[in-house]
C-alpha cells in the first residue's frame, strides 16, 4: 500500500509544490541541478504518492516488506529530497540546509549523514542499476515479493557498467525490478545524440533481454497508467525497463528545450519568474 | 618572509585549458579526449580550434582511458579530461594495465580535485587520487599551485615521455607564480628560505603555506616554504637539504593523510634523515557539501592549521 495514495488532481498540486522547492533549493546555494530534477518531478511524485509500497517512519534501511527506490543519476537530488520530505521521511524545513555545511542533504545523495530514505550514495554515474539489481536479488532470497525501482539518466547510459548490469539482470531473470531511464535527450556537453548517440534504446534493451515500455514522464494521465503497466509486467521472467520521455526543466519555460539548465541555479529574478509559473492553490514553501 | 604579489585570482583548471590550447598550436601530435565535461575542464577552446584532434567520448571514462592508450600507438600524445574522481578511482585498472604497465604516453588531466570542489559533496571530492596514482610504477604525479603554474605544467608534460597524472581544481586562487616560468618536473620550487621549520606544500595549499609563513614571521619564526608541485618523482635532494637545515618539517596538501605528499615525505625522511614531521591533510574521512572555505576550515586545511602544525613540530625538535 502507498501511504498517501493521492488522486491525479492532488498529485498535480504536489508536483507543483515540489518544483517550487527545487528552484528555491538550488537558488539558495547558487548550485545544484534543476533541469533533470524538474523533468523527473512527476515520476518521483507518482512513485512516492501513489505507486510504491513503503513506510516513511521509522525509515528502515533493509526495507523488508517495502518497495525500494534507488537514484542512479544522483545529481537530481533536489527532486528526491523534496519528495522525501513531503512524503514524511523528514521535516520539510530541512530542505533549507541543502548543500550547506553540516547538512544531511548532501549535493549528491549519501548515507554517511543518515538521511532517511537514502540507501546508497550516488553521484558518480553508472552505478545505480547494479545496486538495484543486487537489492532485487536479495528480495528474492528473502522471499519478499515487493519491487525495486531505479532511475537513471540517459547520458548516464554511456557508462559500460549500466550494460553489464543490464545483461546480468536479464540473464538472472531479475523480474522484480522496474528500471526507468530519464529520456530527456540532454546531458552536459549537449544533446545525447550529438555527444554519444544512444540510438534505438528500445531495441537495445530488448536485445539485452528486457521487457521495455515507453512513457510520457510529464503528464500524469499518461505516466500513471504506464507505470501501472510496468508493475503488471513484473514477475514474468524479465527485468522491466521504462523509457520515460521528459523535458529537462519542465514547468519553467526558460529552463526547457536545452541542456543549459542541467547544473545551473537561477538568479533572484529568474527565481521569481519560475515561482510565478509554478503556481499552486495553497503554497506551503519550506 | 618574502612577499608574493598577485593581481588576480584564477582557477587552475583554466590554466590547464590555456596550456592545452597553446599545445594544440605548437605540437600537432597533441590530441584531447573528454567525457562530457568539456566546459568544466576548460577544454572548449581546444575543441573549437582543433575539432579534428578533439574526441568527445560521452560519459564513459573507462573507454576514454583505453582509447587514449591506443592513440599513443602511432605517436599521438593524448590528454584526457574529466573530474579527478573519474580520472582515477573510476578507471584505476584501465590506467594500471593499458597506460602505466604498458608505458603509454598518456596525460591524465584531472580537475575538481579535493574539498575545494565545494557543494557537490563527497562523491566528487576525491582525496585519495594522489595516493592511487603515485603507487603506480612509471607514473608521474603533478599538483601545481596556481593558474600560471598549471599552464606551464600542462605544456611541460607534453615534452615528457611517459604517463602523467596532472591534478588541478575548480576555485579561483591567487595567481602569483611567474607567467614565463619554466616548469621542471620533479624540481621543487624554493619560495622562502628559512631556518626554523620547513613547510612543504602542494596544490592549493601552497598559497596557504605562504600565508602561514607570514603569520609565523610575526611570531618570530623563520619558515622555509617550498612548493612541491611534483609529488612523484619527489625532489629528495631539496627536501633532505631543507630538513637537514631546519630539523623539522610540515607537509600541507588537499588530500588524505594516507597516501599523499606527507606520506611520501615521511618515507623519505624515515629512511634517510629521521626528522620530526607534522602533516596537514584530511584525517581518514570523506568530505561533504559546503563552501570551499568552510570545508578547508572544518577538515583542518586552513592557514591556521599550518601555523599550528609548524609550532607543534618546532617543539618536537
Ligand atoms: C562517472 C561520472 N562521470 C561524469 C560525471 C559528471 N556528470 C554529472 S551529470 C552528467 C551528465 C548526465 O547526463 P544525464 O544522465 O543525461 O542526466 P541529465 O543531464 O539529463 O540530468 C555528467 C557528465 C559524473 N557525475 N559521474
Ligand atoms: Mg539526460
Amino acid at each position: 500500500m502507498n501511504p498517501h495514495n493521492k488522486s491525479i488532481d492532488e498529485l498535480k498540486e504536489i508536483a507543483a509544490q515540489v518544483r517550487r522547492d527545487i528552484v528555491r533549493m538550488v537558488h539558495a546555494v547558487n548550485s545544484g541541478h534543476p533541469g533533470g530534477s524538474l523533468g523527473c518531478t512527476d515520476y518521483f511524485v507518482s512513485l512516492y504518492f501513489r505507486l510504491m509500497n513503503y513506510k516513511a517512519q521509522p525509515f528502515d534501511m533493509n526495507g523488508e516488506g517495502e518497495d525500494l527506490f534507488f537514484l542512479s543519476n544522483g545529481h537530481i537530488s533536489p527532486v528526491w529530497y523534496s519528495v522525501l520530505a513531503r512524503a514524511g521521511f523528514f521535516e520539510v524545513s530541512e530542505l533549507a540546509t541543502f548543500r550547506k555545511i553540516n547538512s544531511r542533504l548532501q549535493g549528491h545523495p549519501a548515507t554517511e549523514e543518515g538521511l532517511p530514505g537514502i540507501r546508497v550514495a550516488s553521484g558518480s554515474l553508472g552505478q545505480g542499476l547494479s545496486v538495484a539489481v543486487g537489492a532485487a536479488q536479495t528480495k528474492k532470497l528473502n522471499k519478499d515479493s515487493n519491487l525495486v525501482y531505479v532511475l537513471m539518466g540517459d547520458g548516464e547510459l554511456g557508462e559500460g557498467q549500466v550494460w553489464e548490469a543490464a545483461m546480468y539482470a536479464a540473464h538472472n531473470k531479475v523480474d522484480n525490478l522496474i528500471a526507468t531511464v530519464d529520456r530527456n535527450y540532454q546531458q552536459i556537453d549537449g544533446g545525447t545524440e550529438e555527444v554519444l548517440s544512444l540510438g534505438d534504446l528500445r531495441a537495445k534493451f530488448e536485445a539485452f533481454g528486457w521487457h521495455v515500455l515507453e512513457a510520457d514522464g510529464n503528464n500524469f494521465e499518461l505516466l500513471l497508467p504506464a507505470l501501472e503497466d510496468a508493475k503488471k509486467a513484473t514477475g514474468n521472467g524479465k527485468p522491466v525497463m521504462v523509457l520515460m520521455n521528459t523535458e529537462m526543466g519542465f514547468g519553467v519555460d526558460f529552463m526547457m528545450g536545452s541542456h543549459k539548465w542541467h547544473g545551473v541555479a537561477p538568479n533572484d529574478e529568474q527565481l521569481e519568474i519560475a515561482l510565478q509559473q509554478l503556481a499552486v492553490r495553497e503554497a506551503s514553501d519550506y | 618572509m618574502k612577499e608574493f604579489k598577485y593581481t588576480e585570482k584564477k582557477d587552475t583548471r583554466s590554466g590547464f585549458g590555456a596550456g592545452l590550447l597553446e599545445l594544440g598550436r605548437t605540437n600537432e601530435n597533441v590530441v584531447a579526449l573528454c567525457a562530457d565535461l568539456t566546459g568544466s575542464l576548460k577544454m572548449d577552446a581546444f575543441e573549437k580550434e582543433f575539432p579534428e584532434r578533439f574526441f568527445q567520448v560521452g560519459i564513459a571514462e573507462a573507454n576514454m582511458m583505453g582509447l587514449a592508450a591506443g592513440m599513443t600507438i602511432g605517436g599521438k600524445i593524448p590528454f584526457t579530461g574529466t573530474f579527478a574522481n573519474f580520472s582515477t578511482g573510476r578507471v584505476y585498472d584501465q590506467i594500471r594495465q593499458s597506460i602505466a604497465y604498458s608505458g603509454k604516453n598518456v596525460k591524465i588531466c584531472a580537475s575538481h580535485a579535493g574539498l575545494t570542489l565545494g557543494e557537490d559533496g563527497a562523491t566528487h571530492q576525491i582525496l585519495e587520487d594522489v595516493g592511487m596514482m603515485k603507487m603506480l610504477p612509471h607514473m608521474t604525479v603533478i599538483n601545481p599551485c596556481d593558474f600560471n603554474q598549471t599552464k606551464a605544467a600542462t605544456i611541460a608534460i607534453a615534452e615528457h615521455e611517459g604517463p602523467v597524472y596532472l591534478r588541478f581544481g575548480r576555485p579561483a586562487v591567487p595567481n602569483f607564480t611567474p607567467a614565463d616560468q619554466k616548469f621542471e618536473i620533479g624540481k621543487a620550487v624554493m619560495l622562502n628560505e628559512g631556518t626554523d621549520v620547513t613547510i612543504l606544500a602542494t596544490g592549493h595549499l601552497v598559497w596557504k603555506a605562504i600565508e602561514a609563513g607570514h603569520k609565523l614571521a610575526e611570531k618570530g619564526i623563520n619558515a622555509e616554504v617550498i612548493n612541491i608541485h611534483t609529488i612523484k618523482p619527489l625532489d629528495d635532494e631539496a627536501i633532505l637539504k631543507s630538513a637537514g637545515k631546519t630539523k623539522c618539517v610540515v607537509t600541507a596538501e588537499e588530500h588524505q593523510l594516507n597516501g599523499g605528499l606527507g606520506d611520501a615525505v615521511a618515507q623519505l625522511l624515515g629512511r634517510n634523515l629521521p626528522t620530526p614531521l607534522e602533516m596537514v591533510a584530511v584525517n581518514d574521512s570523506f568530505g561533504e557539501s559546503g563552501t570551499p572555505d568552510q570545508l578547508m576550515e572544518k577538515y583542518g586545511l586552513s592557514t591556521e592549521n599550518i601555523v599550528a602544525a609548524a609550532e607543534r613540530v618546532i617543539r618536537r625538535k
